[in-house]
């Protein structure tokens, strides 16, 4: 450690402005900082700080998100030995469904972090600001939410569109209205729509003969198809990090426990897809309405959504009565696109978007008021 | 009694360093320094020039803009330099403190005969009137404004604060005088905070002729700002005033004397000093004379006039400010820490409960001037929330500062707040975010747009 400290304070100067490399200030910045905290010390203001910094955030977000995405790696590799015929027991060949997991997903993360961390670093150093710790969330959330086929140009594609796009073109992160990944997800959605929906994508290299519809196409006849237990373990198809629930709640339990997740969100997320899903099941006028409520929370995105996209703290409400508002419009929201529009069986994704877009007025409503008590008061 | 306002946010940054009360001590200090920059707002002209010989109670400057307002010596001797910054702006006037005090005898105040215009006269004659302040701004007391009630916090629950019970023992007939005194100078009536738990002291807990609210809750609780917004809040065009309980033993000593008495009891604080303890000296004391070489000599120190929050940086051979009753010393935190963001090589207290600490409620903690990360956009949401207990909404109130939005920053509570009681929202700013200053930056607009 010694050493490298040594040399990092060796090197900086020639990093800083009028050092021979300048031009890569910001790449130099972004590496030693992630190494070593750095020395600076207060100037203004308070003379102490706390020790939580944002890259503690994000990379406690992605300690959250390491079980699904675990998961996920086997299940791609579980879903394809079924699909096949070769290992249909869960036990079996656990280790072959790793490896065809592991090459199945590990190319997409590498794909999402590489284009879009290299978008980033460009800009930083041309515009000469710090590298944001925002991406590194944002790079693991891209593949959890891409079906396992998906080609490795598109996750590019995706990943391109959506940090230009969605984030530096509104200043970066902290400044950007819709969530990243989603943005990724959509733009997809809305682009490729057969490699992003049917039946044919959620198992990968499956045979043809095989079955791949998800658990909300199914629904359209008022059952899933699958049992309880396997949608809430996650041994069902889907998109790469979404098909556990036991995986995602893990993850949920960890970022309430430490703070840095929104429970607010999460559990309003899910109260709004109840009551739509009860208020449903009460009209009872197709064979999706009638299906029982809880099913919503157990199939699709949705509670992947919940916990790791609508809870992003710059796309969602800021204020805590905002909060509450926010994530039952989006719970609600969701459920409704699946019922309504079975073109769009991923409800989560389109109603986060629409809670993002909304988040800002929620919030112009929770200030008026503290505004309107204000002015009573004088 | 009234019932106790308990606020559930906030939180108590705990320190090692605390002040012990034992073994205090009177210390003559060598010199004494007035610092203008403390009286915000402000433009001071001198009435003295080096070479001149003062008493307790001499005017040393004069308000620009409220010529009656007057700052006195807190010494007698001699005028022994006057710093000026950038501009020709008075940075301090440095006295060198005779051994024996004289002092300019005023005579003593009748408040029940008394005008409250004739009482205001006699302090601003004096050089005490800078001892009241006012929300919004925290600056003066103008002259010959009405407030709509003065404020004393009875106590002070900022990270290592002296014990305001401590600091107005043996003064307590004093500090009976000095709140009869600010119930005279207004209609107004006189606000005392005191917390529900650890206030012991008589001189507090039976206070007469004033309001006594009791709070419970961890800090800003002591903040004389949060106390208003509490009792009854600043709206606009309205004044609040607030005097420090050890200035109102001062104002109650010149009730009762006649004549201006500086002497102010310090906490020399944090994990740097040797023996934390309290001192008896005057108001604007020197950092050496108090503290003589005590520090634990290992790293760089850095001192603070005032608590690790809110304080001002001062170098050994400075002085106290005005309004300051406590000095901290803690280590700088100058060394880079290997991955000090994931794995912390030492304890840190922090609200997040992705630290240890953040569970941990009783830790006792060394801190350093380190920054732990670098400033970022806003990003993280619900922070501030946690650790400011006002009816505000504290990162929309910060954004309309960003942004100049003088008509949003009114709605949105700007004459309710100074920096000080943005603190802790700064302290616990994941994105590093220098909140003291913008909330300042917001207050000089405001100052400007209305005031100027």
């Amino acid at each position: 450690m010694k050493f490298l400290k040594d040399r990092i304070i060796e090197w900086r100067p020639h990093f800083e402005k009028g050092g021979k490399y300048e031009r890569f200030h910001t790449v130099f910045d972004g590496f030693s900082t992630f190494l070593f905290t750095p020395d600076s010390v207060t100037t203004q203001g308070a003379h102490i700080r706390g020790g939580m910094d944002l890259k503690r955030t994000m990379f406690f977000v992605i300690l959250a998100m390491l079980p699904a995405f675990i998961f996920g790696m086997f299940n791609v590799g579980h879903q394809h030995y079924l699909s096949t015929g070769e290992f249909t027991s869960v036990g079996e060949g656990i280790l072959e469904k790793f490896i065809f997991g592991a090459l199945k997903v590990i190319p997409i993360v590498v794909v999402a972090y590489g284009v879009g961390l290299g978008i980033e670093f460009f800009i930083a150093s041309r515009k000469g600001h710090s590298i944001n710790e925002g991406y590194l969330v944002s790079g693991l959330l891209i593949p959890l939410v891409m079906p396992p086929d998906i080609p490795l140009w598109m996750v590019g594609l995706a990943s391109a569109f959506a940090v230009i796009f969605a984030k530096e073109v509104f200043g970066g992160t902290g400044m950007n209205v819709l969530n990243v990944a989603l943005t990724a997800r959509v733009f997809l959605f809305f682009a490729y729509p057969t490699y992003m929906s049917g039946d044919m994508v959620w198992i990968a290299d499956k045979p043809d003969t095989y079955s791949g519809a998800t658990a909300l196409a199914n629904s359209i006849q008022g059952s899933t198809g699958f049992c309880t237990t396997d949608m809430f373990l996650g041994f069902i198809p889907g998109s790469i990090g979404e098909t556990s629930k036991l995986a995602i709640l893990m993850g949920a339990a960890f970022l309430i426990f430490t703070g840095i997740g929104s429970a607010t969100v999460m559990i309003s997320v899910l109260i709004g897809a109840g009551i739509m899903g009860l208020i449903f099941n009460a009209i009872a006028l197709n064979d999706f309405m009638r299906l029982p409520f809880w099913n919503h929370y157990l199939m699709g995105g949705l509670m992947f959504g919940a916990v790791f996209m609508a809870t992003d703290p710059v796309t969602a409400a800021q204020t805590e009565r905002g909060k509450w508002i926010y994530g039952l419009l989006i719970g609600m929201m969701a459920v409704m696109i699946r019922v309504f529009n079975p073109a769009y069986p991923e409800g989560i994704m389109l109603a986060i978007l629409f809670g993002n877009v909304m988040a800002p007025l929620i919030d112009h409503f929770v200030v008026q008021s503290n505004i309107k008590k204000r002015l009573a008061r004088a | 009694m009234a019932s106790i306002i308990k606020l559930r946010r906030g939180f108590d940054i705990k320190l090692e360093g605390q002040a012990k009360k034992e073994n205090c001590v009177a210390v003559h200090t060598q010199t004494v320094s007035i610092n203008p920059p403390a009286f915000r707002y402000s433009t001071f002209k001198l009435l003295v020039d080096v070479g001149t010989e003062v008493q307790v109670g001499t005017p040393l400057l004069y308000d620009k803009k409220h010529p009656s307002v007057v700052v006195s010596s807190p010494v007698s001797g001699e005028v022994v330099a006057v710093h000026r910054g950038d501009r020709r702006v008075l940075q301090e006037i440095v006295i060198l403190a005779d051994q024996q005090q004289k002092h300019i005898e005023f005579g003593p105040l009748n408040l029940d005969s008394m005008d409250a215009t004739t009482l205001r006269t006699s302090l601003q004659q004096a050089g005490l009137w800078p001892l009241i302040r006012r929300r919004p701004f925290d600056c003066i007391a103008l002259p010959d404004e009405n407030p709509i009630g003065i404020f004393v916090s009875g106590f002070d629950s900022a990270p290592l604060a002296p014990s305001v019970d401590f600091l107005i023992k043996g003064h307590e007939q004093a500090f009976q005088a000095g709140l009869h005194l600010l119930t005279r100078l207004s209609q107004a009536p006189v606000h005392l905070g005191i917390h529900a738990a650890q206030t012991q002291s008589a001189a507090l807990l039976k206070a007469e002729k004033v309001q006594i609210h009791r709070f419970e809750g961890a800090h800003p609780a002591g903040n004389v700002g949060i106390q208003m917004h509490h009792i009854r809040p600043v709206n606009k065009g309205e004044a609040a005033w607030y005097v420090h309980p050890s200035d109102v033993v001062i104002l109650g000593r010149f009730v009762l004397n006649g004549r201006c008495d500086f002497r102010r009891r310090i906490a020399l604080t944090g994990s740097e000093l040797k023996e934390p303890r309290y001192v008896d000296t005057f108001l604007g004391a020197s950092v050496q004379s108090i503290t003589a070489g005590e520090f634990s000599g290992k790293k760089d120190v850095r001192l603070i006039s005032g608590n690790v929050l809110t304080g001002t940086k001062v170098n050994s051979e400075g002085h106290l400010g005005y309004y300051d009753h406590q000095l901290t010393a803690i280590p700088e935190g100058n060394d880079l820490e290997f991955l000090g963001w994931l794995l912390p090589s030492y304890p840190r207290p922090d609200i997040s409960r992705s630290f240890l600490s953040g569970w941990l409620k009783n830790r006792v903690y060394q801190v350093n001037t380190n920054t732990h990360g670098e400033e970022r956009a806003f990003v993280v949401t619900g922070q501030y929330e946690q650790v400011l207990p006002m009816d505000i909404h504290p990162t929309y109130l910060l954004k309309s500062i960003m942004y100049q939005d003088i008509e949003e920053m009114e709605q949105l509570g700007i004459y309710e707040v100074s920096e000080e009681d943005f603190a802790l929202c700064e302290f616990v700013c994941t994105s590093k975010i220098p909140v003291q200053k913008i909330i300042r930056e917001g207050l000089d607009l405001m100052y400007e747009d209305s005031m100027a």
